[in-house]
Parts: structure tokens; C-alpha cells; sequence
């Protein structure tokens, strides 16, 4: 084999290697992508014909002055603004046990798994029957606190908080399981050193723990606030397939998947959509730039 | 401080890892763990600790039991081999963290950490982060931050592995200055003979969880009392030869060295390199030379004894080359007899 050739297989072949991805990658992203800002410009378009009135702004006019939509960011940005950072703070402390040599662990490590491995219709239904207002677990607990009992889903103006409770729990295994490989990523030794000069565990977990964690921390946030922007799945089970009891829990993406399948109405649902593209792609890039002033080391 | 063991023992399961050693260290004293990889040395250091429990036997700071006394209740200082220095907090608050803990006030420990990054000589890079840092930087920070409570006892576990071949000469001495000037009672791990050699006032030298012998360097370089002693101390290494006394002649392989000697029996030969002298009419054996080679200002010459290589240092006046045989007398001073479990006869 000449030189020659071996230097342009060297480049072939790793090319070839790629090319699944990249096929991949432009045919389910980059080609929807661009498909839907090309629809969102487009009026009163047809799926079917193709055909359509008006190239323009008229869809982002539409949904930025539409108060379902407008309720919709407001419920998601509720529903962000609680959901991070409430089960970033519980699955800090779950990971920081399930870090430690503590009996019985294997039986909560297994328990705490299990959301991620059943499917979220079927534990949905099982929460709808806990916020039963009559009968539910939840309010039973209450009522042992001497709480009477909550109206989570029969009352509108609570359906809010059902939804981020649920949520909390839904994303609180896979928050913590990323939190955990960044506590194990932490040299031991530094809790060995630090003990040895005396410092209580509380001490170790503000000084040492946290900042050496902050990175993970980090992606945590990022990565849920994204998912979390993205609630809609989570709202079927529990409000038998509407967006809240009285229709008032509208989320992003409800609102575009309503516009979508119910309305067929696609370039306004497409405008939709590369609104919600944007808000989180400033927000992630915001949180990256935070991060950057937070790093320790 | 003074530290004393007493019948102290360390069982993982069935091994012992550490054997029932009785010692005692003086304050004040430098001392050298030193002994082979796995021999012991850290199991041995992390008991004075406390990090890990004693098996058998007592510790004793003073007159002090401290056997199950807590490692942070110990009032010692450690320093570990990759220094394990606090990533994201600079040299000052690395230095000054262990007087956080105790909640000394950020004005009071700040100006303690500055004298002691003085000491170490490390004030001038207060605001970096170790990651900035060398390794001779990082170690200098890690003994500051071991010295900065005070401690009785200055415990470090081959400090100075990490470091490159002159930093680790650079530090060892440095090591010495700082205990000398604060007079800490200092236990050094290492198994490199010739750091414990040039650093420590007393050489604990262990084998196999076993107390070979406790003494000065220079003591047990000059009257090893077990043929380990003799061998694990020494560079150029001692050479050894194992054959019988018979008569007035050690013999191996048929090939005989004048010696005296009492019994008729199994024994090992030690001499050290600089024991062998050159002399054509009154020698003791014969040899032929090998190879000669300088190393720096002195010249190792390699003889050729029977099948093995035996190493001496050449002389100015030796007029001898490669291939010659040449008569050999052994010095009284550097010449060991062992029997054949090891003791010194
Ligand atoms: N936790 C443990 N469980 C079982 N065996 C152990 C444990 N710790 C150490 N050992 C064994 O005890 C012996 C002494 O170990 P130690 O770490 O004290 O050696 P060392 O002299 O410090 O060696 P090195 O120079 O390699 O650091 C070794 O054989 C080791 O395998
Ligand atoms: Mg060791």
C-alpha cells in the first residue's frame, strides 16, 4: 500500500465511522429543526398541500399576544422556578446518605431507582389516587398533622402545586444519581484530612462538599431546567388528560401540542415552539456564564 | 512528645501487618519508618494516628494512653504522600483551615497561617490555589497546614514520593530545617535508605511487620545486627555470599576466603564495598576484574568471584585492568557474619 493511500484512508475512516451519527443526527434534528422555523414563518400553513397565505411574523404576533400562551409561560416558569431547585435540595441530601456506608442503603438505593425504571402514566395514576381529596395518602398524612385536607385536584387554583410536587418526585432519581457520581468523584481523603483537624460533618459538607460538588451542581440546574421547561407528559395522568381541572394549567408545550394535534394550526404551534428554543437557549447560556464566575478550581 | 509503643499490633484478618513492636521515640527526634513496599510502614503510622485501630498492645503520648483516643483529639499533624491539599481554597485558607474548624477568628488564624507559609516558605503565593502550585510548593503548604495547630507529633507518609529526583533531596533538607527549628516530634515514612539515611536522628528499619533494628543511621550502617540490616542499607549494596566456614577458610563453590571464624558452619558473608582492600602479598581471596567505571568521583570497580560480581571502590594507585587478577584483604570494619536465619554472629 502506497503512502498515499493509507493517509487518505487514514481521513476516510474516521469519517465513516461518524457518518451514522451525523445521518442521524441531520436527518431527526437538524432537519426538523429547520423545518419547523421555515413552518413558523409561514401563515395558515398546510401540512398536506403545502400551500400557505403569508410569509411573515404573524405567528410569533399570534402566540406572543395570546393569553393562553402568555398563562402557559407563566405556569411553566412557576412550575421551573419550584422544581429545580426544590429537588436539587432534596436529591443533594439523598445523595449525600446514599454516599455514606449507612445500613439498610441497598434497600433505598432500589427505592429510589424506581421511578426511572416504571412508566410515569402508570406512577401518575398511582399519584392521582394519593391526591384524592377524600381518600388519598396524601391528605391522610395531613390529617395525622392535623392538616384538613388539601383540594389538590379539584380545586384550580391548587392543581399548580399537585403538578410540582409530582414533578419534584419524578426527576428527584435522576437528580440524584448524577449528584451521587459527583459526590464519589470526590477524594475521600479531603474528608479524612478535614476530620482529622476536627471538623463536624456539617462543617465538611459546607466547605469541602459543596464547592468540590458546585460543577455538578451546575449541570444539574442546567439539564433540569431544560426538561423541566418541557412539562406536558405529566400533566395526563393526573388531570385525566387536560391541562389542569378547569383547562387552567396550560404549559409550553401543552399549548403547542393543543395548537398541534387538537387545532391543526402548525405554523402557529412552530412559532410556539422556537420561542420555547429560545428562552431556553438564553437560560442555559445564562447559567453557564454564572457558572463560570462560581467555579472554585 | 514522647511516643511509646508498647506490644503494639495490627491483624487485617489472619496477617499481621505490624508485629508486636515495643519502641519508644524521643521528643524532639526526627525518626525514619523504613522499610520495603508493604512492609508495614503505614499501618504502622496511621495506629500513632489513630485513623486506624491497634489489634494489640497500647500507645502512649507521654504517659498518656491513647490507644482509643479519636485521630483529631491526638494533637498531631499529617501529612500525606499527594498531599491532599483543598482544591478550590487558596494557600492562605488551606493553611488557616484547620483554626477554622476550631473557630479561631479569620483576623487571629490568618496572621498564624502567614508566619507559618513563612516557615515553609511559601508566603509569597498566599493567593494561588494548589492546582498553581509545584509539587515542592504543594508539599510545603501540606507541612503548614499539619503544623499550624501546634501538634505534638508531625506525622508524614513518604512525603516526598512525588517529587522529582533534586526536589526530593531540596525537601528532605527542608523537612530537616522545619523540624528543627519548631522541634516537633517528627515520624517519617519513607522506604528510600538513603533519604532515612541523610534526615533522621533514629531509623526505625522494618520487614515484613517485623522490627529488624531501631538505632541511629550511622549505628545501624556500621554494626547491622541481621543480614536485611546489612543488605537494605547502603549504596552501593553490600555484597553477600553464602557458603561454609571450614577451618580457618570460608568456602563457596570450592573457592576460599581466609577468614576467622570460631564454628565449622552454614554462614553469609557480608562486606560492604568500601571493606575490600587491594594487597598482592597478604590477601585474603583472589578476584578478577570485571569492569571498572566512574560514577561521579569515586570508581566502582565489579570483581569476578566465582560465578558471582562483588563491588568495591577502586583506589588512585590501583594499576590493575579489566581481566587481571588481583589479591584482595578484607577490612576488620564493614564486614559482617550472619548465620543462616539472619542474626548477626
Ligand atoms: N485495610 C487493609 N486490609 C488488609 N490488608 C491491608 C490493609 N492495609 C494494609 N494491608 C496490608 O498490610 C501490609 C502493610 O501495608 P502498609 O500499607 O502498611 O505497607 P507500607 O509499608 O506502607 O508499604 P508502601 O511502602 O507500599 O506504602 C501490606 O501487605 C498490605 O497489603
Ligand atoms: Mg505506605
Amino acid at each position: 500500500m502506497s503512502r498515499q493511500q493509507f493517509s487518505l484512508n487514514n481521513k476516510i475512516e474516521p469519517i465513516l465511522y461518524l457518518s451514522p451519527f451525523f445521518f442521524g443526527l441531520i436527518i431527526w434534528t437538524l432537519y426538523p429543526f429547520i423545518n419547523v422555523l421555515l413552518i413558523s414563518f409561514k401563515e395558515n400553513y398546510n401540512l398536506l398541500t403545502g400551500s400557505y397565505k403569508n410569509l411573515g411574523l404573524g405567528n410569533y404576533i399570534y402566540v406572543l399576544n395570546n393569553l393562553k400562551f402568555l398563562n402557559a409561560l407563566r405556569n411553566t416558569g412557576i412550575y421551573v422556578i419550584f422544581t429545580v431547585p426544590i429537588s436539587t435540595f432534596l436529591a443533594l441530601i439523598f445523595a449525600n446518605l446514599l454516599n455514606q456506608k449507612l445500613k439498610g442503603i441497598a434497600l433505598f438505593q432500589t427505592a429510589y431507582f424506581l421511578p426511572l425504571v416504571t412508566s410515569a402514566t402508570a406512577i401518575g395514576l398511582v399519584w392521582k389516587l394519593m391526591f384524592n381529596t377524600n381518600f388519598g395518602a396524601i391528605n391522610q398524612i395531613l390529617s395525622y398533622l392535623n392538616i384538613s385536607p388539601i383540594h389538590w385536584l379539584d380545586y384550580p387554583k391548587n392543581n399548580i402545586y399537585t403538578l410540582i410536587i409530582f414533578g419534584v418526585w419524578n426527576i428527584l432519581p435522576f437528580t440524584i444519581i448524577l449528584l451521587l457520581s459527583g459526590l464519589q468523584n470526590i477524594n475521600p481523603l479531603y474528608y479524612t484530612v478535614a476530620k482529622l483537624d476536627g471538623a463536624s460533618d456539617f462543617k465538611i459538607f459546607r466547605r469541602i462538599t459543596i464547592p468540590l460538588l458546585s460543577p455538578t451542581i451546575g449541570l444539574v440546574l442546567i439539564i433540569n431546567t431544560i426538561s423541566t421547561s418541557k412539562v406536558y407528559s405529566e400533566l395526563f395522568p393526573i388531570f385525566s388528560g387536560r391541562p389542569g381541572i378547569a383547562d387552567n394549567l396550560y404549559t409550553v408545550v401543552y399549548y403547542i401540542y393543543d395548537l398541534f394535534y387538537v387545532k391543526w394550526d402548525l405554523g402557529k404551534a412552530a412559532a410556539a415552539s422556537v420561542i420555547l428554543f429560545l428562552i431556553l437557549f438564553a437560560l442555559t447560556l445564562s447559567q453557564l456564564q454564572i457558572q463560570k464566575k462560581w467555579k472554585h478550581y | 512528645m514522647q511516643v511509646n509503643l508498647k506490644n503494639v499490633t495490627k491483624k487485617f484478618n489472619d496477617f499481621k501487618a505490624v508485629n508486636n513492636f515495643t519502641l519508644t521515640f524521643e521528643e524532639g527526634e526526627l525518626i525514619c519508618l523504613l522499610g520495603p513496599s508493604g512492609c508495614g510502614k503505614s499501618t504502622l503510622l496511621n495506629m500513632i494516628s489513630g485513623i486506624i485501630p491497634v489489634t494489640e498492645g497500647k500507645i502512649f503520648f507521654d504517659d498518656r494512653d491513647v490507644t482509643n483516643l479519636a485521630p483529631q483529639h491526638r494533637e498531631i499533624g499529617l501529612v500525606f504522600q499527594n498531599y491532599a491539599l483543598y482544591p478550590h481554597m487558596s494557600v492562605l485558607e488551606n493553611i488557616s483551615f484547620p483554626l477554622e474548624i476550631k473557630k479561631v477568628e479569620k483576623k487571629e488564624r490568618e496572621a498564624l497561617a502567614v508566619e507559618m507559609a513563612k516557615l515553609v516558605k511559601v508566603d509569597t503565593l498566599l493567593d494561588r490555589k494548589p492546582a498553581e502550585l509545584s509539587g515542592g510548593q504543594q508539599q510545603r503548604v501540606a507541612i503548614a497546614r499539619a503544623l499550624i495547630k501546634k501538634p505534638k507529633i508531625l506525622l508524614l507518609d513518604e512525603p516526598l514520593s512525588n517529587l522529582d529526583a533534586r526536589l526530593r533531596l531540596e525537601m528532605r533538607e527542608e523537612i530537616r530545617r522545619i523540624q528543627q527549628e519548631t522541634k516537633v516530634t517528627t515520624i517519617f515514612v519513607t522506604h528510600d535508605q538513603e533519604e532515612a539515611m541523610s534526615i533522621s536522628d533514629k531509623i526505625v528499619l522494618m520487614k515484613d511487620g517485623v522490627l529488624m533494628q531501631v538505632d541511629k543511621p550511622q549505628v545501624l550502617y556500621d554494626n547491622p545486627l541481621k543480614e536485611f540490616v546489612s543488605t537494605f542499607l547502603g549504596n552501593p549494596p553490600i555484597n553477600t555470599i553464602k557458603g561454609n566456614y571450614n577451618n580457618g577458610f570460608f568456602e563457596y563453590n570450592n573457592q576460599k576466603i581466609k577468614l576467622n571464624y570460631h564454628t565449622n558452619e552454614e554462614i553469609t558473608l557480608a562486606i560492604r564495598p568500601e571493606a575490600i582492600d587491594f594487597d598482592e602479598e597478604n590477601y585474603d581471596f583472589k578476584a578478577v576484574i570485571k569492569e571498572r567505571f566512574k560514577i561521579g568521583k569515586e570508581e566502582l570497580l565489579m570483581l569476578q568471584f566465582n560465578d558471582l560480581l562483588l563491588r568495591t571502590y577502586a583506589t588512585d594507585e590501583l594499576n590493575k585492568n579489566v581481566g587481571d587478577e588481583i589479591g584482595l584483604k578484607l577490612k576488620n570494619k564493614g564486614v559482617f557474619i550472619f548465620d543462616n536465619k539472619g542474626d548477626r554472629k
